[in-house]
């Protein structure tokens, strides 16, 4: 997938450069050499839910969303990650009808976003970023409306009502005022009331914004559900890294506006580099290159001081390993193996993290400095 | 996991898969999204009788204090006047006049449930017009114990009760065609606070008219705003039904007044509506 030339935006280059990109890889590289983009693959495999080119969305001057290009199949859950202010609500506020697109054309459930908004409304189902709800109606009476609005029939709703209660599990607070909700069961009635009408495809504006671990795993364990059991296309912003990485089949990265990387989110990590075993031993490292670099699966090893790293294809098979041949040459203090992270990723595209402390509220097992997730062996 | 617990789960599954998948959205009809959206503002009332009882309480208090204050000095130099039949459209028109639920909108707006509105296939028209067929149930029902607290005084309503239907009508439409500015503010502005002071327009309208004594009372500069001002002709054509009986004429300059400031408060409501629902 290559291909040379410049032009206002950057180089793109074919031939993959350090860091050794996937097998059908795309990236992009800015004046300055930073890479600017990255996909792989670029496409979905199933024919298309969402499918956006050129999608431009400005306000008062300002572009909130630049030129952007999406495909996302049926069926798919794709993660759209970015930190704030890098597009992620306004991309789904025009691709769900409530702005129009500046420029660009993008078709939801076959249908034009622009020229066809109420066929796009009556396909889809949206959970915004805050629960929009009204605090004062019961959820029945929310979730009743909802199905009126969208013409169905007092049966159909009866039967909606009682296949949600089960899917959303909101149980006997449904005949309670909404405003006596926690914060999670608003995440989930929002989230019922976008289902109401059985749409194709759903828009999840950061779903578990605000919630609680607890609150949060479920609402993934809800999403992967509706994915799984009804085939529904989910497209999920987020600006957790691990959020992206547990649901998302594909992940789009997106930064001040521009879509800087998509692919799978193992696909994504492999692409920017190995992973890194560092080691620390009780005494200096200078020997320790020899006992392990003819290891199977290391590609390099550097040492200094008291401590190796190991560059390793594949560091959770290769630790073991590692780990015996350094005690040959000294005993080994504390052990860490580094995987890549989408922060990573987001990392060498932008030089930024994508959250300041690269993870997100009960993100357990990821390192807080430096966003990466670790296994550390000590004694 | 048991194997119960794979078979409910199975079951569910299968049964999610199967009616879910019978369940497809169609635009609902015009009239039935209007029902829809007033039958939620109507279920807020009670909820939120903090919007309504004052109002009630206004109207009965400046009714009954007004009475007091007027009746023997309006009474005895005018001849066959009746304070309490005079000041019945006056109540009813403080009564009702602001009564909307252009509040509850912009708490929609705060609260993103707008946007979930908009969302659905619903027509923008009909988010608007559902309110307000709201608010007009809710004007006519406030001036039910008014009349009643009227006809309890001994006031006569000479048209009969056709005649009463008729007034609780034109307060309703009143209510509506007033109401606009509300929504207008709403929807422009989606501040609360900007909502609650629009009923302060009404005020000049309602001191500079024959709210008080009759028209032909009012001198100079008053007498010559009072002829254009809007509520004059609602209050004189309320006054014909409860005094005069079925007074066309009056009738008539009632209606075509409530529909000039409705045409108006219309206008800047839909344009409001226009500019908060627009997508560019």
């Amino acid at each position: 997938m290559a291909s040379f030339g410049a032009d206002d935006a950057g180089m793109n280059i074919t031939a993959a450069p350090t860091g050794l990109p996937a097998a059908g890889a795309e990236m992009t590289f800015g004046r300055h050499g930073r890479r600017t983009g990255m996909t792989q693959p670029s496409t979905p495999t199933r024919p298309a839910a969402i499918s956006a080119q050129g999608l431009v969305r400005e306000f008062n001057g300002l572009t909130a969303v630049d030129h952007l290009d999406l495909d996302v199949g049926r069926g798919e859950i794709y993660g759209f990650l970015g930190p704030n202010g890098a597009g992620k609500s306004t991309t789904v506020r025009v691709l769900c009808t409530l702005l129009s697109p500046t420029a660009g054309r993008a078709v939801v459930a076959g249908y034009d976003v622009a020229t066809q908004p109420g066929k796009v409304r009556l396909r889809i189902g949206v959970a915004l970023q805050e629960a929009a709800l009204d605090p004062k109606q019961t959820g029945i009476e929310l979730l009743r409306l909802q199905g009126r609005l969208y013409g169905l029939s007092r049966s159909e709703i009866d039967g909606r009502l009682a296949d949600l209660g089960q899917l959303i599990d909101i149980g006997d607070a449904l005949g309670r005022p909404i405003k006596t909700y926690s914060g999670g069961m608003k995440r989930r009635l929002d989230l019922a009331a976008a289902l109401v009408h059985n749409p194709e495809v759903l828009f999840l504006d950061e779903p578990t914004s605000g919630l609680d671990p607890v609150s949060r795993a479920r609402m993934w364990e809800e999403v992967r559900r509706l994915n799984r059991e009804l085939d529904m296309t989910i497209f999920l912003t987020t600006q957790y890294l691990e959020e992206a990485d547990e649901l998302a089949d594909r992940v789009g990265i997106i930064n001040d506006g521009r879509l800087v990387a998509q692919g799978t989110p193992d696909g994504l990590k492999r692409s920017i580099g190995n992973d890194l075993i560092v080691a620390r031993l009780d005494a200096s490292a200078a020997r320790a290159r020899e006992a392990v670099e003819s290891l199977p699966g290391v590609l390099s090893v550097e040492a200094k001081g008291d401590e190796v790293v190991v560059t390793a294809i594949d560091g959770a098979e290769a630790i073991g390993a590692v780990a015996v041949a350094l005690n040959t040459v000294a005993a080994v203090r504390h052990l860490t193996l580094r995987t890549p992270t989408l922060d990573d990723v987001f990392l060498e595209l932008t030089g930024n993290h994508i959250q300041p402390n690269g993870r997100g509220p009960g993100e357990a097992g990821t390192d807080e400095t430096t966003g990466r997730e670790t296994v550390e062996v000590g004694r | 996991m048991t194997a119960l617990d794979l078979n409910v789960g199975a079951e569910i599954g299968a049964r999610i898969g199967t009616e879910i998948g019978t369940v497809r959205a169609k635009p609902a009809p015009a009239p039935r999204d209007v029902v829809s959206i007033a039958g939620r503002a109507l279920r807020g009332v009670p909820r939120e009788l903090e919007t309504v009882i004052p109002p009630i309480f206004i109207a009965l208090f400046f009714f009954v204090v007004n009475i007091g204050t007027l009746q023997s000095i309006t009474e005895r130099h005018i001849k066959g006047f009746d304070i309490k039949a005079f000041m019945l459209p006056t109540a009813i028109l403080i009564g009702v006049t602001g009564v909307s639920r252009a509040g509850s909108l912009v708490l929609d707006i705060q609260d993103g449930y707008f946007d979930r509105l908009l969302l659905t296939p619903v027509r923008r028209l009909a988010i608007l017009m559902g309110h307000m067929v709201a608010d007009v149930a809710v004007a006519c029902l406030l001036t039910v114990p008014i009349l009643l607290l009227a006809l309890a005084l001994g006031v006569g309503i000479e048209s009969g009760p056709i005649g009463v239907v008729a007034f609780i009508a034109m307060a309703g439409l009143w209510s509506l065609a007033f109401a606009g500015f509300g929504y207008a503010i709403a929807l422009k502005t989606g501040n609360p606070a900007a909502v609650n002071s629009s009923f302060l327009l009404f005020f000049p309208f309602l001191f500079m008219t024959s709210s008080y004594v009759p028209r032909g009372q009012l001198t100079g500069w008053l007498n010559g705003i009072a002829a254009w001002n809007p509520v004059t002709y609602v209050l004189e054509g309320q006054r014909s039904l409860v005094t005069h009986g079925w007074q066309w004429a009056d009738l008539g300059k009632a209606l075509l007044a409530i529909s000039v400031v409705g045409l108006l408060s219309m206008s800047l409501c839909l344009a409001a509506l226009r500019g908060r629902t627009r997508r560019g």
